[in-house]
């Protein structure tokens, strides 16, 4: 921005430095004042605490996990937890907390990953769809109706059938499904906000329409645009635990979650642990997200924006 | 309302085309022909098979010659299973499907419209935390975990219900559809206390309070109606859901229907199946999104208006 205002002609530099600081009193107050209102909600506090500890956990895995992630012990075979194993071990011998750290990896890293592909696409598109209108407005929000009507789950399926299980494929494909909601926010928002004064003072003093969009309109509809992460992460977590738990997701010999709980599923009957535990792991992410979720849409004070 | 009927359908065409047309060429695209096995086939008797396949002629007519079978309600044969086709296969597991998804959606109506309301009509207190809790753990919690969940609970430990098949023992039929349902009860639930609470502070009920009316009835003829409406919207997609979660509902429980075949036609790479159902199945969810939106759209009183004016 600074390098804009000394571009500019002189006398703007001192109205535009009033409105930065108006600006960045309002954005550090409406911030705190979210803060403040997400401090009191527990669950929502509760739910943040959990995924940093397990992200932190995903992290570190590779360090601090108990045992290798390959390392059999055949002649032990499936046992209830223990002294040795905290969360039993699966039928090949393998310690289970290792199996759900590591599968853990995947799966965060599925629900970051394919979001933030979602949220750059959404973003962008509806940025651009919600600033240019007319027309092109009209086009493009078309576009997201059509492929809105698409059925999208069966087309992951089929892709996945059709060029191999490939986790690259996976985040792709899942984030390009997701994106739509998102683009159509990100449009309502910007569609709101341009007619605002401070987007017209910006364009009278010359900025172009990208540097508008990136300085002015996304940091203002940012607070919708959190909320709706913080429940798309989720919905994409499960996503990729219904590919892997069908067989058309992750391939051994890499694992998450979801497959982690379609073996369990296959020998609950003898041991139950093996279900149970990934179960809890994924339940426990899934209830957290929602949660946090929830806690910033009330903090942030957004209305349903998300149907 | 039947121009935005019949605008609706108009879009739904090409929606279904363009479906068509992905599916197909995405098929033709993966790697690997149907017929290539370990086993070596004489090249005459597969040059037979291709020809009675069509896939000797080139790509644009063999697109048109599906798009005309299509035309006439031919799905095509089956590459796996010789002298079946795609239609059979759906005719043989649709109904046990849409039997399915038809209790597990009555299951979701009652179980989630009921916590719904109840949750409305007394806000923060237990009576609405109580079922939202329950909510937020039928959100969480994924078909394919409940499923063996209800299964290792009713059927392992207590016996009370059978574990797998569908119209063989009395009562098989209880865990899937309460498995397929449960998400969807708490979705609604969540929807059904949004949409009453908005409801309950309108005007008109307020009218209606003063006008002396018993609380039930009130809820009965004025609230529901206005208070059902995202529950209506959320039919649509929850449909293709339901589908989804019925290739899970049935793996675990082992039931005949269209979404075990389909995961089988996948796992087994048989093209002209996966092609026949994906584009039977999407034509399906395109349909009842139109038919969900047409239903919300006669529910809402400002919508028609607005639908009314614009003639």
């Amino acid at each position: 921005m600074t390098s804009v205002e000394n571009t500019s002609a002189e006398n703007n530099v001192p109205k535009n430095k009033i409105s930065d600081i108006a600006m960045a009193e309002q954005g550090t107050s409406l911030w705190k004042d979210a803060w403040t209102r997400l401090k009191k909600n527990r669950m929502a506090l509760f739910g943040l605490a959990v995924l940093m500890l397990f992200s932190i956990i995903a992290l570190l895995t590779p360090w601090i996990a108990p045992y290798g992630y390959e390392q059999q012990n055949l002649d032990l075979g499936a046992s209830p937890p223990s002294a040795q194993h905290w969360l039993g071990t699966d039928i090949f011998g393998r310690d289970l907390l290792t199996l759900i750290m590591y599968g853990g990896r995947i799966s965060l890293a599925v629900g970051f990953v394919a979001t933030a592909v979602a949220l750059i696409i959404g973003v962008s598109y509806g940025a651009i769809a919600g600033y240019v209108g007319g027309r092109t407005d009209a086009f493009m929000m078309r576009m997201v109706d059509i492929l809105y009507a698409l059925p999208f789950m069966i087309f992951i399926i089929l892709l996945m059938v059709v060029f191999g299980r490939n986790l690259l494929l996976l985040f792709l494909a899942i984030g390009m499904v997701e994106w739509l909601t998102m683009a159509r926010i990100m449009r309502s928002q910007v569609q709101a906000l341009r007619q605002q004064e401070f987007v017209e003072a910006a364009v009278s003093l010359g900025l172009g329409p990208v540097a508008i969009i990136r300085k002015h309109l996304v940091p203002n509809a940012l607070g919708p645009i959190i909320v709706y992460t913080t429940l798309t992460i989720p919905g994409v977590m499960l996503l990729e635990a219904f590919l892997s738990f069908l067989g058309l997701g992750i391939q051994p010999p890499q694992t998450s979650w979801g497959l982690l709980i379609s073996y369990g599923a296959e020998t609950m009957e003898e041991f139950p642990w093996l279900l149970i535990f990934p179960g809890l792991a994924l339940a426990l992410t899934l209830f957290s997200l929602n949660f946090l979720g929830d806690g910033l849409r009330d903090a942030l004070d957004v209305r349903s924006s998300k149907d | 309302m039947l121009r935005f009927i019949f605008l609706r359908l108009l879009q739904a065409i090409p929606v279904i085309l363009v479906v068509i047309t992905v599916t197909f060429f995405l098929v033709r695209a993966a790697p690997g022909g149907p017929f290539d096995s370990d086993k070596a086939v004489m090249p005459e008797v597969k040059a037979a098979l291709e020809a009675q396949y069509r896939l000797d002629l080139p790509i644009s007519q063999q697109y048109f010659a599906y798009l005309g079978d299509l035309a006439k309600g031919d799905l095509g044969p089956s590459f796996k299973y010789p002298g079946r086709d795609v239609n059979e296969l759906i005719s043989a597991g649709l109904p046990v499907t849409a039997e399915l998804g038809a209790y597990a959606l009555l299951v979701a109506l009652i179980l989630g419209g009921l916590a719904g309301i109840m949750a409305a009509l007394k806000p923060n207190t237990a009576q609405d935390y109580i079922p939202m809790s329950f909510a937020m753990i039928g959100i969480c919690m994924p078909t394919f975990l409940l499923g063996p969940l209800l299964v290792l609970v009713f059927g392992i430990y207590l016996e009370w219900l059978p574990v797998a098949g569908w119209g063989d023992i009395p009562g098989d039929k209880i865990l899937p559809s309460l498995t397929l349902g449960a998400a969807y009860a708490a979705y609604i639930a969540r929807l059904g206390r949004a949409g009453m609470l908005e409801v309950m502070s309108q005007d008109y009920i307020r009218t209606a309070r003063a006008k002396g009316l018993p609380e039930w009835r009130i809820v009965v003829k004025h609230a529901l109606r206005g208070g059902m409406i995202p529950v209506v919207a959320f039919l649509g997609p929850a449909f293709a859901g339901l589908l989804a979660g019925s290739f899970v509902v049935e793996t675990i429980f082992q039931i005949p229907g269209l979404g075990r075949f389909y995961v089988q036609a996948a796992f087994n790479r048989d093209y002209t199946m996966i092609l026949g159902t994906t584009v039977f199945l999407s034509t399906l969810i395109i349909l009842f999104n139109l038919l969900a939106d047409i239903l919300a759209a006669w529910m809402n009183p400002r919508l028609r208006a607005q639908l009314g004016e614009s003639k």
